[in-house]
């Protein structure tokens, strides 16, 4: 919880106003208690109804008062929660923008999701609750204590024995719940994940008729989160009876020694009653207190989840004085060796090839034979491991980032497009697109002629993950979106396979003609995707297997023949 | 969150009675626990009275034995609200759990019985919804409310009993203050369920851009788009918190305010007893006890209004939560089983009931008949038309056409996803509506485009597909499906431990692991639905040999993108808008020139 604390600062006004009004309200609950023991003791003995009337009016007045402070700091106090929620969610955003490839990979989506909405969720209701108890509670106390000491000192010591046995039992009680509760949270995990992978799995769990097996499972994962919830409770229900007994074993001390005074005469009744106020007052405190742990509790399990976002380090680093110009779109990997933070073995072992500014390059393999893992390290989206990977005569490293990325145009293999319009989602490669540049690019990538048969054209809705269009349409799309960039490189990770054979041709034709001094890089399944390429890269367990055009390949390459020929019996569609 | 889940029960009685219906399985606990609970709350009420005559005791009639004779009468009542609490919270508890836990018990198991349409007209995000937080809300309201409202009621009508019995004057000023403090209830309960409303609003459309974003945040990168989301960001989070604010605000405000209420009411209440001692009215005790009674009658009204909302939120939830149960389940008015030890396939036959309890056997063969059949997921949208085909056991039939042509659909249809409406399909002559659900699926397997694996052990996962496979069967289905290579490669081989749906292995690898499942259950009918999509030519062509002897000797139903998938079938259907308009074997669909040569040519796009 603490490492969240500096986000409190924006709202530090706020923050300190809510406890600091309170302390007001407080006093004036304290002061009602103590003016009715004047009424008793002083009113009543002496027979005076003025003085009972002023008093009266003094404390509603102070009711008053309490109900004003009380609702000002409320307010206060859902401001201050609110909006550390606000900011602990702003920054835990703005940092996981800042997430490199190898970031994202460590945390699932679904995972990012619950943090950035349950978690910064939980934690501003913690800490608008905990400003109100935290502060309440501690100073309640202290005012009733006060108060009981000057009705009655000898009384009060009462006190030193109930405050520190309820803390204990309230210590011991908490203690034995707080692991109990981690456990139930990942029982409940555990009963989720099985619903969830029943939800995904039904076409599977029913044609394998494997209902009852699942049943079974889920009965299992059911009964242990019932006894551990169950272990649990039991624990935490033992407060409010302890606390009763406590409570009333004093209030009937406090009448059998107190009682004795009165006989004799040192203490008023009404000082009597009043002080039996105090002590419910005193001991409610001390539960407050113990509710504020329990929030604790609940809040830290999700700031520990959310400082692990912040604690994370993107490990792409900028040098000093980047260089923002790509002189050209030339390529060289030296040696390249790479190997995923989460693996044991090298994703890519001794890479080493050379592509002219304008060049085109076609990758082909097996599937995992690490083609994506390639082309990633050239906008730097992962660093190389070993050896250098140079981009217009200059190791990636030495550029600015969003330079770099700017003239490296990327179409993803998982590619997505945003709810909104078209021409929003074009924006995504050019903030100032106008229309013409917009229909341009969609033009080039084969998208246009799909698109100007939409009533709305650029206007044309589009849903989330642009669910809308067809696999093939989503394709040229994002090819287009990509180049309105205007890039010195793109690179098409397995970018058309849904695309039909004639429209992938006028694509690569339209690459080869208008945009030939944009170095181009296709990684596809198809042959004919790519055989035209100036230079073909055969990839083969993470390591380059051959390097030529498609008729050095032919001759030189077992697998590039292999796949050739697996496509030419009459499968060409695919 | 879900967008717009309703935050009110509609019907809140119907709704309630039935949540009462499953305290049946607990009736002990329930009568037991509200019983625990009114002895608590009465002894509560009766402690409380004790102190009028205990004072009294001290100051009128300054009798010692009196005295120590009422404090040993309260101790003992202390005992009685010690226990009451504990076992009324304790009994209460263990209902909720058991209730929540035969609710989550019963919803699961209802959720295996839907029917596959079900699941495709509901998102899963509303479904887990329901099973997390509309559970998760139920439990605590049966935990806490029901008793914090049970006695609530108990220890207003008993301390304003008390109240009167002691003084009707005072009582009226008591009166009078609770129905300001029930005014400014409802004001308030008003004012915020408008804020609420906006609250979940905003927070819908928060946490939807956040899913979004989140899902593309590796796009978000390749465009350099960090700066414009923050941006994005910044707004939305900013309304959510403005919204949050106003709508937390009123519901804070309720604390302060009836506590406050309640000291005015105890400022008023001390002058009115002021006046009624000084006119021997009343006793000084019964002034003490009065003002204790002021301050427990004004906090359970506090409570339960601020109980209120999560009340009907709960009951809301719970409405959500019989309406799934209340989802029919899959039809299956089978009478046709399956019977072991005879002439057919894996020694099987089907037993169909012919009159008087008698049985005919018809083996088992695989043969499956398609007529006259039409389908629509909806009344209104025919999906397939007048579809007719007959494949021979052990037949390998190829279905090909561009995504909507309906080729799952007929998949869908002959293990019985889906119900047909027109025609019929027949298995080895039998109506397939005539077959019991669970028989018919145990001679089929299904390998899905999309794999969905489960948590466990590799081995674990392919056993799925026949849960007594022995290790050895085990290896020889994934050798079959060629995923034995990149298992033994696996840190734990077989052992290893695959994380939620397999999400450490690669597209590919899933697909695999998919076939050797299906392998292993050694089924008659195999349905592949786009099995090999994600697998690239050259490992297709590996494991094409596995994949033969796996179809060898099975009536085989292949749906595939990549048409050489598809060649060697005995008979190819080309689907487009729900009609077959080519079939035949691949080289008479080549010399038709139609639409498979042209498919093959390449000059089509699929999709």
């Amino acid at each position: 919880m603490k490492i969240l604390l500096p986000y409190m600062k924006k709202y530090m006004k706020y923050a300190v106003l809510c406890p600091i009004l309170m302390i007001l309200e407080v006093l004036a609950d304290i002061i009602v208690p103590y003016l009715m023991s004047r009424i008793v003791d002083v009113g009543i003995v002496n027979q005076d109804i003025s003085y009972i009337v002023k008093i009266g009016l003094i404390m509603v007045a102070a009711a008053l008062v309490g109900m004003l402070f009380g609702i000002i700091s409320s307010y206060f106090g859902a401001k201050a929660g609110f909006g550390f929620a606000a900011e602990v969610r702003q920054q835990t955003f703005k940092k996981i923008q800042g997430f490199s490839f190898a970031n994202l990979d460590e945390f699932t989506v679904s995972s990012l999701i619950t943090r950035l909405t349950n978690d910064c969720n939980t934690i501003g209701q913690v800490a608008m609750m905990s400003l109100r108890m935290a502060v309440r509670a501690p100073f309640l106390m202290l005012f009733a204590l006060i108060m009981a000491f000057r009705i009655n000192a000898s009384l009060a010591r009462i006190f030193l024995i109930a405050i520190p046995i309820t803390s204990i039992i309230i210590y011991f009680i908490l203690n034995k719940a707080r692991p109990l509760f981690f456990k139930l949270q990942t029982k409940v995990d555990k009963v989720n994940a099985i619903i969830q992978e029943n939800l995904t799995n039904i076409r599977v769990v029913k044609s394998f008729n494997r209902q009852k097996f699942e049943e079974k499972k889920f009965e299992d994962r059911n009964n242990s989160l019932r006894e551990t919830a169950l272990k649990a409770i039991s624990i935490i229900i033992l407060f409010m009876p302890i606390l009763n007994i406590i409570i009333y074993s004093t209030i009937i001390s406090i009448l059998w020694f107190g009682g004795q005074q009165v006989i004799v005469g040192t203490m008023g009744s009404g000082e009597l009653v009043s002080f039996i106020t105090y002590i419910t007052q005193v001991l409610m405190a001390l539960m407050m207190i113990s509710f504020f742990f329990m929030q604790l509790l609940r809040g830290s399990a999700s700031a520990g989840r959310i400082a692990e976002i912040l604690n994370t380090e993107s490990e792409i680093k900028e040098i000093n004085n980047p260089t923002r110009d790509l002189k050209d779109g030339s390529i060289k990997f030296e040696n390249v060796s790479f190997i995923y933070p989460s693996s044991k073995e090298n994703t890519l072992n001794n890479i080493n090839f050379k592509i002219k500014s304008g060049e085109t390059l076609g990758i082909i393999g097996s599937t995992g034979s690490s083609k994506s893992t390639l082309v990633q390290l050239i906008p730097r989206l992962y660093d190389v491991t070993e050896g250098s990977v140079i981009v217009g005569g200059l190791d990636v490293r030495n550029y600015d980032i969003k330079a770099l990325r700017d003239q490296v145009a990327f179409v993803l293999q998982k590619n997505t497009l945003f709810s909104g319009t078209l021409r929003e989602n074009m924006q995504w490669g050019n903030e100032n697109a106008t229309d013409e540049e917009i229909i341009k690019a969609l033009k080039q990538a084969q998208a246009w002629e799909f698109v100007s048969k939409y009533d709305d054209k650029l206007d044309t809705k589009v849903e989330q993950g642009g669910s809308n269009f067809s696999g093939g349409q989503k394709q040229r799309l994002t090819i287009a979106r990509a180049l309105m960039k205007s890039p010195k490189i793109i690179i098409l990770d397995d970018s058309t396979s849904a695309v039909d054979m004639t429209t992938d041709a006028k694509i690569q034709k339209i690459f080869k003609e208008e945009l030939h001094d944009v170095t181009t890089i296709i990684i596809a399944q198809r042959i004919s995707s790519i055989q035209h390429a100036d230079r073909i890269l055969v990839m083969h367990e993470g390591r380059i297997e051959s390097f030529g055009d498609h008729d050095s390949l032919m001759k030189n390459s077992s697998i590039y023949r292999e796949i050739y020929e697996s496509q030419q019996k009459g499968v060409v569609g695919e | 969150m879900n967008k717009h889940r309703q935050l009110r029960p509609k019907d809140p009685k119907k709704t309630l009675l039935r949540l009462f219906s499953y305290f049946k399985f607990n009736k002990m606990l329930f009568i037991g626990g509200i019983l625990f609970i009114i002895i608590g709350s009465l002894a509560e009420i009766g402690a409380n009275a004790m102190l009028s005559p205990i004072i009294d005791a001290l100051v009128v009639y300054r009798d010692m034995n009196l005295f120590i004779r009422y404090l040993l009468v309260m101790g003992l009542i202390v005992v009685f609200i010690a226990i009451g609490l504990y076992y009324g919270n304790l009994f209460m508890a263990k209902l909720a759990q058991n209730t929540v836990h035969k609710i989550r018990e019963d919803m699961f198991s209802h959720m295996e019985k839907l029917p596959v349409s079900y699941f495709d007209s509901h998102t899963h995000g509303d479904l887990m919804s329901t099973f997390t937080n509309d559970v998760d809300m139920l439990n605590q309201s049966l935990e806490q409310s029901v008793s914090q409202i049970i006695i609530s009621v108990i220890t207003v009508v008993g301390t304003f009993i008390m109240m009167i019995i002691l003084s009707p004057i005072l009582t009226l000023i008591v009166v009078s203050m609770l129905v300001i403090m029930f005014l400014s209830i409802k004001y308030i309960g008003k004012k915020s369920s408008s804020n609420f409303r906006n609250q979940q609003l905003s927070l819908a459309g928060m946490n939807g851009y956040i899913e979004e974003m989140m899902s593309g945040q590796k796009v978000v990168k390749v465009f350099n788009y960090e700066d414009r989301a923050i941006g994005d960001f910044n707004n939305k989070n900013e309304e959510l918190r403005k919204a949050s604010t106003q709508a937390a605000t009123y519901g804070v405000m309720l604390m302060p305010i009836m506590g406050n209420l309640s000291f005015v009411l105890y400022a008023l209440v001390s002058m009115g007893g002021a006046f009624l001692v000084m006119k021997n009215k009343m006793s000084i005790g019964n002034i003490a006890s009065f003002l204790q009674y002021t301050r427990t009658i004004s906090r359970p009204i506090t409570q339960v209004s601020n109980q209120l909302n999560t009340l009907f939120a709960a009951l809301a939830g719970a409405e959500r939560i019989f309406n799934v149960l209340d989802e029919e389940i899959e039809i299956d008015q089978g009478d046709v089983e399956l019977a072991k030890d005879c002439t057919g396939k894996n020694n099987l036959c089907w037993n169909v009931p012919v009159s008087n309890g008698e049985y005919e056997q018809i083996p088992l063969n695989g043969a499956i008949t398609i007529k006259n059949l039409d389908f629509g997921y909806t009344p209104e949208q025919i999906v397939l038309k007048n579809i007719n085909l007959y494949a021979k056991p052990g037949q390998k039939i190829a279905f090909v056409g561009s995504t909507g042509a309906g080729k799952t659909t007929i998949t869908n249809l002959i293990n019985r996803f889906y119900e047909i409406s027109d025609g019929s399909i027949e298995y080895d002559g039998i109506d397939i509506r005539r077959i019991k659900k669970y028989d018919l699926r145990s001679t089929m397997s299904i390998v899905l485009q999309d794999v969905h694996l489960f948590e466990g052990t590799i081995a674990d996962n392919i056993r799925y597909g026949r849960l007594d496979a022995t290790d050895e069967e085990v290896i020889e289905a994934a050798k079959l499906a060629n995923a034995h290579y990149f298992i033994k490669h696996l840190p734990q081989g077989y052992d290893t431990v695959l994380s939620a749906d397999g999400l450490n292995l690669s597209q590919g690898e899933r697909q695999l692991l998919s076939i050797a499942r299906a392998a292993v259950a050694d089924p008659t009918i195999l349905i592949l639905d786009e099995a090999t999509s994600s697998v690239d030519t050259r490992t297709e062509k590996l494991i094409s040999e596995g994949m033969d002897k796996l179809m060898e000797g099975r009536t085989t139903f292949v749906i595939a993108h990549r048409l050489s998938t598809v060649r060697d079938s005995n008979a190819i259907m080309v689907l487009e808008q729900g009609e077959i308009i080519e079939r035949g074997n691949h080289d008479d669909l080549m010399k038709l020139k139609g639409r498979y040569y042209s498919l093959n040519a390449g000059t089509l796009e699929l999709d």
